[in-house]
């Protein structure tokens, strides 16, 4: 049953990827550029996602998931040094190309051999983030 | 008149949906550098086929999508260190930033989360920044 709806769920998510334009690096890149011709449609995908969202985690309020004992959670609210660094590195992979990890992995059979290498580069470098998180929090307090 | 904003409510809906299901089925953030980055970094002994299971459509659905007929296009650089260069930063920072615009942006955002809030702003706007630079700054496309 996990894996059903694991199965549904990343169907869904990818389909939606497709169909909202966000595995097209340009509609990205477009975004992006507020200063030159901004494309807006990013935000309505944003807006999209967020409602049925914010509905779902408005029921989990005294509930429990289908599978499992509890929701996630809420995160500890403070900033910490890695969650800005983290967020600029990021944020720069994403302003070069115009990919993100979910449309990498949902574009991998119409991609091309460029989205192949994006998505191995992006592998690699989940693999040295540990050590590079470790060497972050070895500077000091993040807090 | 440019109709990509109504495809784009109509996929935002669908991936909206689709934390919901795996948040409500399975009590799980729907991150797609999280549900990746964890099994490759060994950090998620556990749950390794419910990943693998989501994975599986997530790769699967389009390309079933794109082989019966659904215009698939990427526009992806043909600079290939540019390539690398991104894929490197996105794979690093979204890891030491502890998610991405699924994970932070859609699951973050709806639970009004001030570190998926924070999060989200710092990666738009570097983007923004990088793009600036690129496109307007530095004079190549």
């Amino acid at each position: 049953m996990r894996h059903l709806i694991a199965l549904i769920s990343g169907a869904l998510f990818g389909a939606g990827l497709l169909v909202s334009g966000m595995t097209n690096t340009q509609k990205v890149l477009g975004f992006l550029d507020f200063f030159g011709d901004w494309d807006p449609t990013l935000v309505f995908v944003m807006g999209g996602a967020i409602v049925p969202m914010a509905v779902a985690w408005a029921y989990t309020r005294g509930r429990k998931p289908l599978n499992g004992d509890s929701f996630p959670a809420p995160a500890d609210p403070r900033l910490d040094r890695s969650l800005i660094v983290g967020g600029v590195l990021f944020g720069a992979g994403w302003g070069l190309v115009g990919l993100c990890p979910g449309p990498a992995l949902a574009s991998l059979s119409f991609g091309g051999i460029g989205g192949l290498g994006f998505l191995l580069a992006m592998l690699a470098g989940m693999v040295l983030a540990p050590v590079a998180r470790r060497r972050l929090d070895s500077i000091g307090p993040s807090h | 008149m440019n109709m990509d904003w109504i495809w784009g409510l109509v996929g935002g809906l669908m991936i909206g949906c689709a934390a919901a299901i795996y948040l409500l089925g399975n009590g799980r953030i729907m991150g797609a550098s999280g549900i990746v980055g964890g099994m490759i970094d060994g950090s998620a002994s556990k749950l390794m086929s419910e990943r693998a299971a989501f994975l599986v459509g997530l790769i699967g659905m389009p390309a079933v999508l794109v082989a019966t007929g659904v215009v698939g296009q990427t526009l992806l650089t043909g600079n290939v260190p540019l390539i690398l260069c991104a894929g490197l930063l996105v794979g690093l920072g979204t890891r030491i930033g502890n998610g991405c615009t699924s994970g932070h942006g859609v699951c973050g955002i709806s639970r009004l989360s001030p570190r998926g809030i924070v999060a989200t702003c710092v990666y738009i706007g570097t983007g923004a920044l990088v793009v600036a630079l690129l496109r307007h700054g530095l004079g190549f496309a």
